[in-house]
């Protein structure tokens, strides 16, 4: 396949970006994106020209490191990441857009890296259940029955990659949040701090400057891991009873 | 694979009479290491009294203790969790953006523990019997024993921290079967148990940052270590953002830092993972151990052509459910395999092993699938003329459980499989190949972690002590979330108790030395601008390793491999090309550093491999086979760790040998025919 491919290139933080244009031929369809983007790299370096940043490590689908925005899609045309994404997405002769995640809680460092700590911030706000090492009870004594315990994997999966901020048009992480909420507060395990949580991530978030949800439901389009919407409506309702408990 | 050498020919040109040394010249031999401080006495009670032993710190003096833990992966966010409840002052490092990034999130099929929820046999002796006969009598047997000791508290633990195991009806816990064990002890969350456990353990870790015993350094790459009056004390970091050479002193050094298996270039590790931290500390002084021990895991998607970056592993809990075969005739290999009927399928490990059938342990299903393609009965497209690639078929499965069962068992996975490949596993069988996957030699640590330079600990698969030459399935989590949680908050404590110590500032000369020659090094990569990228380089390496010490081994290739591996380390130093400036993000830089580690480490394990003249676990060695060619381990001779010392940059390694003692174990020829 030939491609042309229009880039965000920005040398960094403080630094004004601009779209650049390559082309590249010989692409082959069992190519990853990101294996499509070392082929790129490839050529400029030897051209002497800097290579393309981009985030990236397990490219497995799986650490959360990756994150494009393809033709204006979070991670691209199919549901999934962009490591996981394959040139048998596109066609042969096709200009592809390329830019950073977009939002204003996620600063571009450079190129296409940007920069999400927020998240692990927020996450630091009671995105945990409080035990210490070696005070846990045994495994057996708290039975989880399994369609709690399904529930809960199936939120639990969100991999942090901030595809639904970046989909969302407010820049909200609402989904994020929500899944996580919704993983501790399916376990009987993690009611006891269930009320903190919630307003404690909440207020972080908005500190951090993820825009407020008004349920367009782009995060959860654009989410690889499937992340249902429900998870904001149960953010949402954990919210008010925590409100209404005093919190 | 070119300069094999059969049984035959190697027994009549005299290889496998009398004392041979394949090595002679590469090493020196050094003094044998005796003391691993593991306690004497019964197994079942050495923890007990080591734990008693340790000495204590006082609470109020903890917060005055410095500890420096590089990596957050399942063993250090676990430890930089616990040292923090504990109220030691951490500072947690990583190369990526999050903590919950690190590598430990791609494991995919599970976690042992000795629980026996399904009284179907297991126990803690059980536990430790099959990690060291799976790991060929080449671990030792008192940290196996702990770690199968303390693997019932990790479920426990894990399941108070929220993490979703699979649950049965009842509301128990629901665990399986793995590679290598007749027993069910693997505890799974889905395909993505890894994923789960390591969001557990980042949790916690993220709790104590924000109770402020833990400070998180992310997108910091350690890049030297410091040692004082021959003591760890502290780290180089670049910042990988804005390429400022830091450093960071502590009372004591933890490396969480992984393993090395991106020295093949192709293998199933994320991109990054990468020997630097520990080969720092070897050229330090921290012996490594066992370096050419590599796990080889059977069930990965085959590669598809040249642009490969690296190799997607399916979890080998697949092998429960799905059946391993090729066609019995060459000549039905293009076909579509719903097409060959039953009599003409070879389910070759049911055949050869009936007892262990698909579930033999990973060296012996990879090189059964590597022979019968060398055969020329592989299946999938040709690369490079071989057609390398086994059927996983589930249609028995599907039958049995239906489509719903299958999928709620493993549904990420034949996802996975489908995106990869473009095919649907539930119409056509799965393609398998054997891949690069875990690597277990690392730095030498004794029975409390701490490797031979003082105030140096090392964890989780960035050491090398509870595997011995194959690691069974679903073992290294287990090992990691034991280090980290149970077993080196006692054991560091007894060090820390030495406290306070010797107030270092960062002029100190040999502080100064390391940064110095951090930048030099960093220097170097930018000005020799050359013709060739980091990554061609690493690809290079990656072949020769593969080729002549990956799934089979001999003398000449070995020592083929060390002359290639020298020349090209050579011209890498003087043509390699890295652009861009040491004062931002720069992802060659980043790689040149690691590349040129690797080649060292490389030249190590040949070194190490054509020492080691017998074949165990994932270490085949062409010369050292029985009459059916299965492998043949030497425990008159080879019973012990190599251990290896750094003797300098024109120096031959010197070689440390520890024996392997069993006292609670036999050693035995394995079998699972
Ligand atoms: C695809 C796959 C599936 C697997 N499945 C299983 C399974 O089902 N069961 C099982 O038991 N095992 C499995 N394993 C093996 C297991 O995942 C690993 O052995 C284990 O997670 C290693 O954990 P760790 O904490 O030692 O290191 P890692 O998780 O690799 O963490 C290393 C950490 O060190 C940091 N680091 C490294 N170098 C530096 C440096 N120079 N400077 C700063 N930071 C650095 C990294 O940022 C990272 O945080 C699997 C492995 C793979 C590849
Ligand atoms: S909710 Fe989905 S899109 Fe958002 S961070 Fe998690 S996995 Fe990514
Ligand atoms: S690189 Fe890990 S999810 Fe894409």
């Amino acid at each position: 396949m030939n491609l042309t491919l229009k880039i965000w290139r920005q040398p960094d933080a403080s630094s004004a970006g601009a779209m650049q244009t390559y082309q590249l031929s010989d692409v082959s369809p069992d190519m990853s994106f990101l294996e499509m983007l070392d082929v790129l790299n490839e050529q400029l370096n030897d051209k002497g020209e800097d290579p393309v940043a981009f985030d990236h490590d397990c490219r497995e689908g799986i650490c959360g490191s990756c994150g494009l925005m393809i033709n204006g899609d979070a991670h691209g045309p199919e549901v999934t990441t962009t490591c996981q994404l394959h040139m048998r997405s596109f066609s042969d002769g096709e200009t592809i857009t390329i830019e950073p995640w977009r939002a204003d809680a996620f600063p571009v460092i450079k190129d296409l890296v940007v920069d999400r700590s927020a998240f692990d911030r927020i996450i630091q706000q009671g995105g945990y259940i409080s035990v210490n090492t070696g005070s846990a009870p045994e495994a057996h004594s708290v039975p989880v029955p399994r369609d709690d315990a399904l529930r809960a994997f199936n939120v639990a999966t969100c991999i942090g990659c901030g595809a639904c901020v970046a989909a969302c048009p407010n820049g909200s992480a609402s989904l994020f949040m929500g899944a996580k909420i919704t993983h501790l507060g399916e376990l009987p395990q993690g009611q006891p701090e269930r009320d903190s949580r919630v307003v404690n991530m909440v207020a972080q978030h908005d500190h951090e400057g993820f825009g407020g949800c008004t349920n367009i439901g782009a995060c959860t389009a654009a989410c690889p891991k499937e992340i249902p919407l429900d998870v904001i409506s149960q953010l949402n309702k954990d919210l008010r009873t925590a409100i209404r408990h005093g919190h | 694979m070119p300069d094999t050498v059969s049984a035959a020919e190697a027994s009549a040109s005299g290889f496998l009479d009398g004392d041979y040394d394949d090595a002679a010249g590469y090493y020196t031999p050094g003094t044998p290491l005796v003391d691993t401080k593991a306690p004497e006495g019964p197994i079942a009670e050495r923890w007990q009294n080591r734990k008693f032993e340790a000495r204590l710190v006082n609470p109020s003096n903890r917060r005055k203790l410095s500890i420096i833990i590089v990596g957050t992966g399942l063993a250090g966010a676990s430890a930089a969790a616990t040292l923090g409840e504990a109220g030691y002052n951490v500072k947690s490092f990583c190369y990526q953006d999050s903590p919950r990034r690190a590598h430990s999130i791609a494991a995919q099929g599970g976690i042992n523990a000795a629980k026996n929820y399904k009284e179907d046999g297991d126990s803690v002796h059980r536990l430790f019997y099959d990690t060291v006969k799976g790991g060929d009598y080449r671990s030792r047997e008192s940290n196996v024993y702990r770690l199968a000791e303390v693997s019932t508290n990790i479920i426990d633990q894990c399941v108070a921290q929220g993490v979703p195991f699979a649950r049965e009806y009842g509301g128990l816990l629901d665990n399986r079967s793995f590679g290598g064990v007749q027993v069910s002890r693997t505890f799974y969350a889905r395909g993505q148990t890894g994923q789960q456990l390591l969001i557990g353990a980042y949790q916690a870790l993220e709790r104590q940052v924000s109770a402020g015993t833990v400070t998180t350094y992310t997108r910091h790459e350690m890049m030297e270590l410091i040692t004082v009056d021959g003591k760890a004390r502290g780290i180089i970091a670049r910042d990988m953002v804005t390429g400022a050479v830091e450093t960071h002193l502590a009372d004591v050094v933890v490396l969480a830092s992984g393993g090395y298996g991106n020295v093949f270039y192709l293998s199933t590790n994320a991109m990054g993972c990468n020997v630097t931290a520990a080969w720092r500390a070897h050229r330090k002084g921290a012996y490594m151990a066992n370096p050419c021990y590599t796990q080889i895991h059977p069930t990965c998607i085959p590669v598809s052509g040249s642009h490969q970056s690296k190799l997607t592993l399916m979890s080998e809990s697949l092998r429960n459910d799905g059946r391993i075969w090729v066609p019995k005739n060459q000549a039905d290999c293009d076909k579509d395999p719903r097409d060959i009927p039953e009599e003409d399928r070879d389910y070759y490990l049911e055949r050869i092993y009936p007892s262990f059938g698909n579930l033999v342990p990973r060296d012996i299903a990879s090189r059964a699938a590597k022979n019968v393609c060398d055969e020329g009965r592989g299946v999938g497209p040709e690369v490079d003329g071989v057609r390398r690639g086994v059927y996983l078929d589930f249609s028995a499965a599907i039958e049995r459980l239906g489509k719903k069962g299958i999928t709620e068992k493993y549904d990420n996975l034949f996802d996975m499989y489908e995106r990869i490949t473009g095919e649907n596993p539930f119409e056509v069988p799965m393609r398998i190949y054997p891949a690069v996957h875990y690597v277990m030699g690392g730095l030498w640590v004794d029975y409390d972690l701490q490797s031979t330079i003082p105030g140096l600990f090392v964890t989780g698969e960035a050491n090398f002590s509870d595997h011995g030459a194959n690691r069974l399935g679903a073992s290294a989590l287990m090992q990691g979330l034991a280090d980290g949680y149970f077993v080196l908050p006692h054991t560091i404590r007894d060090y820390l108790a030495d406290g306070p110590f010797e107030e270092i500032t960062e002029d100190h000369p040999a502080v100064v030395e390391a940064r110095e020659s951090v930048k030099g090094r960093i220097d170097h990569f930018l000005s020799v601008n050359g013709t060739r990228s980091v990554d061609s380089y690493h690809r290079e390496l990656g072949n020769i390793m593969w080729e002549y010490c990956g799934m089979e081994r001999t003398e000449t290739g070995l020592k083929k491999a060390i002359d290639l591996i020298r020349s090209l380390k050579d011209d890498f130093y003087r043509n390699v090309k890295v652009l861009g400036s040491a004062e931002t993000l720069n992802q060659s830089l980043e790689k040149a550093g690691r590349v040129a580690d690797f080649f060292e480490l490389g030249e190590l394990m040949c070194i190490d491999a054509l020492n080691r003249r017998e074949s165990c676990g994932g270490h085949f060695r062409g010369e050292s086979q029985t009459e059916d060619g299965e492998a043949l381990r030497h425990d008159d001779e080879y019973a012990y760790v190599a251990a290896w010392e750094w003797a300098g940059e024109d120096s031959i390694p010197v070689l440390h040998k520890e024996d392997l003692v069993y006292t609670a174990i036999e050693m035995k020829q394995r079998s699972y025919k």
